[in-house]
């Protein structure tokens, strides 16, 4: 298992560092003495099968499931905080599935989300112009994409010490695979990303660092490049066979534009 | 002719009623998951206070009308928000304890007011208007039949107002329909749940008042027999949607006047045969969103 | 709940004296549940174990007491009206006996199979009301006539149960509620003079045996009450460590599970929902017998919530909390009526006057102290009291009672 630190010199501190991080949905144990950081800059993936438990170390990170084990933000301890003190301490959450809330409108969802007291409108607005246009849409109403823009753009309204991103191009087209993967990468420009994804192509395209989830548990964590072109660990940690991984998972039937 | 304008509008006083109570215990469900038994006890201390102040201070007076219904309103937001306070907020998530919590205090609260009142009911009177009637198409209505109908819409414009132009009301909107993603966003929804308690306890006071004159007394009984209904008219009218319960409430009590005068006094019965309906073939009510 | 027993039908007399009141855990001692394992929700698991031995056979010890009973001369000052052979006394303890088995079939409801009902009154209206109709309209003896009456709230549980189970949660105790509520307001309206509206329905006792009429006969009654607890616990006992009745715990706790595995969670919940309207209606027949008449309060709603306090104060999922809570709220309902109309408190100055002369205030007080700060019920107190006590650790897996109310959820 290769660590980061044996191939760079003495990094900054992590921006999120997690230990024996364990977690439990109605009875099950969904999470298991997960343990890894997230460096200050660029994007780390968080990867692994389908119910591995990587919606859940998030959901777990920013309490929104019951928790044991440490959790520090910038140094700071947040493990026993309610989820939205957490928030408030400077996260940005891009759930999967979107959950924009879809009685309210585009622009309702927008300012819902802000918390600063001067929150980035002109960067949200110059990001994401279609939604500027569809201001008074409501959000139930959007495409797939559209709602993961809001869902993006929700994040990047406020000055953040970390985004969370679970799975953004879930059911999406290529084209706007290739939108979102372009917007993430924008952001990782000013602050870190956890991003947990399934597409290897966006990862390969995005992540610097790499932390693969197996059954719940940390079984690799190192550069994400590395872990890419190795075959054997994709096959024995991801199930799928190397053409799939470089080439990006394929795209559901009627994903939506 | 005249028969049915009475009834319809005798249904639409009632239905009036019905909304005030409903409207709080389906914002109250929606956004927190609690089913409010004690919000009844908030429509009677509404209903008792609004009396004692008419008491005192003479009864045949517009004015003093008026200030029953704010004391009443006000009587019952403070009771709705010390309950939530003090009682549902230690019970964070465990909705059964709460309703349970809500049940303990809605025995407690109404052998309290046995105690304090009377178990008999009060006879009250209201500005002398009330007991005229008005003729509409040869119907004669009791007047206080449209007072109840004035402040009920009264208060559904001033609530949908304040849930879609004010930044608590798009908070308690956007949890009804996703809480948990509120307190992803960074927001305390705990202040929205004593809130919409608290907007909840203030709908039923004032529905205590108003109840008071439409049914012409006050006991301790009375919250506890409107809460039923109203409980009815929030299944049937969709979990968490106001607009939901002032269509369901309309259509509840107009449904249940006809009833009882076409068809023997069945109108509660009928009632609750709508319910089932409802439930077997759209559980999660007219408007309600599907679980 | 006002158990009548102080001014019933019959006139029998009471005399409280409003002195202090037993614990629950002293109601413990005298029901021989002292060797049970406290009130740990139990799974029924069968098996013979030398601390089950010896929990049978202080329970049957218990039993055998309350038989005896009526034979004996025990004085219970502030909690019996007078000694045991009395028939206040007897009516009192059979009233408890009584609430204590419908409290048990509202546990198989609740505790067992997660079902959070506010229409169990229904079907224990249903037994009072049936019964009586049936007996003041038919000339026919008491068995068939108990028969009949069976067979209506059999049909009516069933028809009620399937709409009512098309939901779960909180919409399904609304729906419930809304149906006792038809039944209550059908009742009050007294259609053809047949239920008696606000007054009730006397017994009428022509074609009743009659060791089971009058008030020499009381103690036929409190055996007969005492049957009928006996038969409950053994019934709820055996459902439980049924396959059914395991099969409704699975339910309870995730569905989902239960579901995959290829079983109809629907059906089991049903048959639990009928077989425990059925016990409660027979109890009710039974009450019907004891009173020697209907009363519109067997039907209401503050009957469901009254069974439903006295489970939770006892403790959710717990058999013996049922029958704990069942006599303790019964015996305290009465005494605190007792005291409410004693000269002390009349006494008092007006703001401890007032609360104190409400029984239901004080219950319900105490009802939500127990739910904020004592969640295990008393059962679950005096259980992990002893297990402090003897040091165990934890509670074998099986689920607590907040837990179980949360399954219900």
């Amino acid at each position: 298992m290769s660590t980061a630190a044996e191939h760079r010199p003495a990094e900054a501190a992590p921006i999120l560092r997690v230990e024996g991080l364990s977690a439990r949905i109605a009875g099950q144990q969904v999470v298991e003495d997960v343990s890894f950081t997230v460096p200050a800059t660029g994007i780390t993936a968080l990867l692994g099968r389908n119910g591995v438990g990587k919606t859940s170390t998030i959901k777990a990170i920013i309490g929104l499931i019951d928790r044991t084990g440490v959790v520090e933000l910038a140094g700071e301890r947040i493990e026993k905080e309610a989820t939205f003190k957490i928030i408030q301490r400077g996260v940005g959450y891009v759930p999967e599935d979107r959950e924009v809330f879809s009685g309210l409108t585009v622009a309702e969802n927008l300012r819902l989300a802000e918390r600063d007291a001067s929150p980035r409108r002109q960067l949200v607005e110059e990001l994401f112009p279609d939604l500027l246009a569809r201001a008074g849409q409501m959000a139930g109403t959007l495409s797939g994409g559209q709602q993961q823009m809001v869902s993006l753009a929700r994040a990047l309204l406020n000055t953040n010490k970390i985004l969370l991103v679970d799975e953004p191009t879930k059911g999406l087209a290529p084209k706007i695979v290739g939108e979102v993967a372009d917007t993430l990468a924008e952001a990782a420009k000013t602050v870190p990303i956890l991003l947990v994804e399934q597409n290897l192509h966006v990862v390969r395209q995005l992540a610097e660092g790499a932390v693969v989830l197996s059954g719940g548990r940390v079984v690799h964590t190192g550069r994400a490049l590395d872990f890419l072109d190795d075959a054997g660990l994709i096959h024995r940690h991801l199930g799928v066979s190397t053409d799939a991984a470089s080439h990006g998972d394929p795209v559901e039937k009627g994903a939506a534009l | 002719m005249s028969t049915v304008i009475l009834l319809l509008f005798t249904g639409l006083g009632l239905g009036a009623l019905y909304f005030l109570v409903a409207a709080g215990l389906s914002l109250i469900y929606g956004l927190m998951g609690v089913l409010n038994f004690a919000h009844g006890a908030f429509l009677t201390l509404g209903a008792f206070t609004g009396w004692e102040i008419a008491r005192r201070a003479g009864s045949d007076n517009w004015g003093i009308f008026l200030l029953s219904l704010i004391i009443g309103a006000a009587a019952g937001a403070a009771f709705a928000a010390f309950t939530e306070f003090v009682l549902i907020r230690r019970l964070y998530q465990r909705h059964i304890e709460q309703v349970l919590i809500t049940l303990g205090l809605s025995l407690a609260t109404v052998a309290l007011f046995d105690g304090i009142w009377g178990t008999d009911p009060v006879y009250i009177q209201g500005p002398a208007w009330f007991k005229d009637t008005t003729d509409i198409l040869g119907a004669r209505i009791p007047n206080d039949r449209f007072v109840c109908i004035v402040a009920a819409v009264m208060v559904l414009l001033a609530l949908v107002y304040f849930l879609k132009k004010t930044r608590y009301g798009m908070i308690i909107r956007a949890g009804v329909e996703n809480r948990s993603m509120v307190t992803a966003l960074g927001i305390d929804v705990r202040k929205a749940f004593t809130l919409v308690f608290t907007i909840g306890g203030a709908a039923a006071g004032l529905g205590g008042v108003l109840a008071s004159h439409y049914f012409g007394y006050v006991s301790p009984m009375l919250g506890g027999s409107l809460l039923i209904f109203a409980f009815i008219v929030t299944v049937i009218g969709g979990l968490g949607s106001l607009t939901g319960a002032a269509i369901a409430a309309v259509a509840v009590a107009v449904l249940q006047q006809f009833a009882n005068f076409y068809l023997g006094g069945t109108g509660d019965f009928v009632v609750v045969l709508a319910l089932a309906l409802v439930l077997l073939f759209r559980p999660s009510g007219l408007l309600g969103r599907t679980a | 709940m006002t158990t009548d027993t102080d001014t019933n039908s019959t006139g029998r007399p009471a005399v409280g004296s409003g002195a202090t009141l037993p614990t629950g855990k002293r109601r413990t001692g005298r029901r021989g549940a002292g060797g049970a394992p406290g009130g740990a929700p139990d799974t029924g698991r069968p098996g013979i174990t030398g601390r089950r031995l010896a929990a049978w056979a202080a329970g049957l010890a218990g039993v055998l007491l309350l038989v005896l009973l009526p034979l004996l001369n025990i004085s219970l000052p502030g909690v019996l009206p007078g000694p045991s052979y009395t028939p206040g006394s007897l009516q009192l303890l059979a009233m408890c006996m009584l609430m204590a088995a419908a409290a048990l079939t509202y546990h198989l409801l609740l505790g067992v199979a997660g079902l959070l009902s506010f229409g169990h009154a229904l079907y224990f209206g249903a037994g009072v009301y049936g019964l009586a109709i049936i007996l003041q309209n038919l000339d026919i003896p008491l068995l068939p006539a108990m028969g009949l009456t069976l067979l209506v709230v059999i049909v009516l549980a069933h028809v009620v149960g399937s709409i009512s189970l098309r939901v779960s949660g909180i919409p399904f105790a609304m729906v419930t509620l809304a149906f006792a509520q038809a039944g209550s307001v059908i009742v009050g309206r007294n259609p053809d003079g047949k239920t008696g509206g606000d007054e009730g329905l006397t017994l009428r006792t022509d074609n009743l045996p009659d060791f089971l009429v009058g008030v020499v006969n009381t103690r036929n009654l409190y055996w007969l009450a005492l049957a009928v607890l006996v038969a409950v616990f053994v019934i709820v006992t055996w459902v439980q460590s049924s396959r059914a009745g395991h099969a409704a715990a699975a339910v309870r706790e995730n569905e989902l599970r239960v579901r995959v595995l290829g079983l109809q969670p629907y059906l089991v919940k049903l048959l639990i929902f009928v077989l425990s309207a059925i016990l409660v209606s027979v109890i009710g027949m039974v009450f019907l017998l004891l009173q020697s008449g209907a009363i519109p309060r067997a039907i209401s709603s503050d009957l469901t919530i009254t069974l439903l306090v006295m489970v939770v104060l006892g403790g959710v999922g717990s058999r013996w909390g049922a029958v704990i809570g069942g006599v303790f709220y019964t015996i305290l309902d009465q005494r605190l009526t007792a005291l409410a109309n004693s000269e002390a408190v009349r006494s008092l100055p007006d703001i401890l006057r007032v609360p104190l002369s409400e029984p239901l205030f004080i219950l319900g007080t105490l009802f939500i102290l127990v739910v904020l700060f004592l969640p295990g019920g008393l059962a679950g107190t005096a259980e992990r009291l002893g297990r402090r006590r003897r040091g165990r650790a934890g509670n074998g897996g099986a689920e607590t009672p907040r837990e179980i109310l949360e399954d219900a959820a």
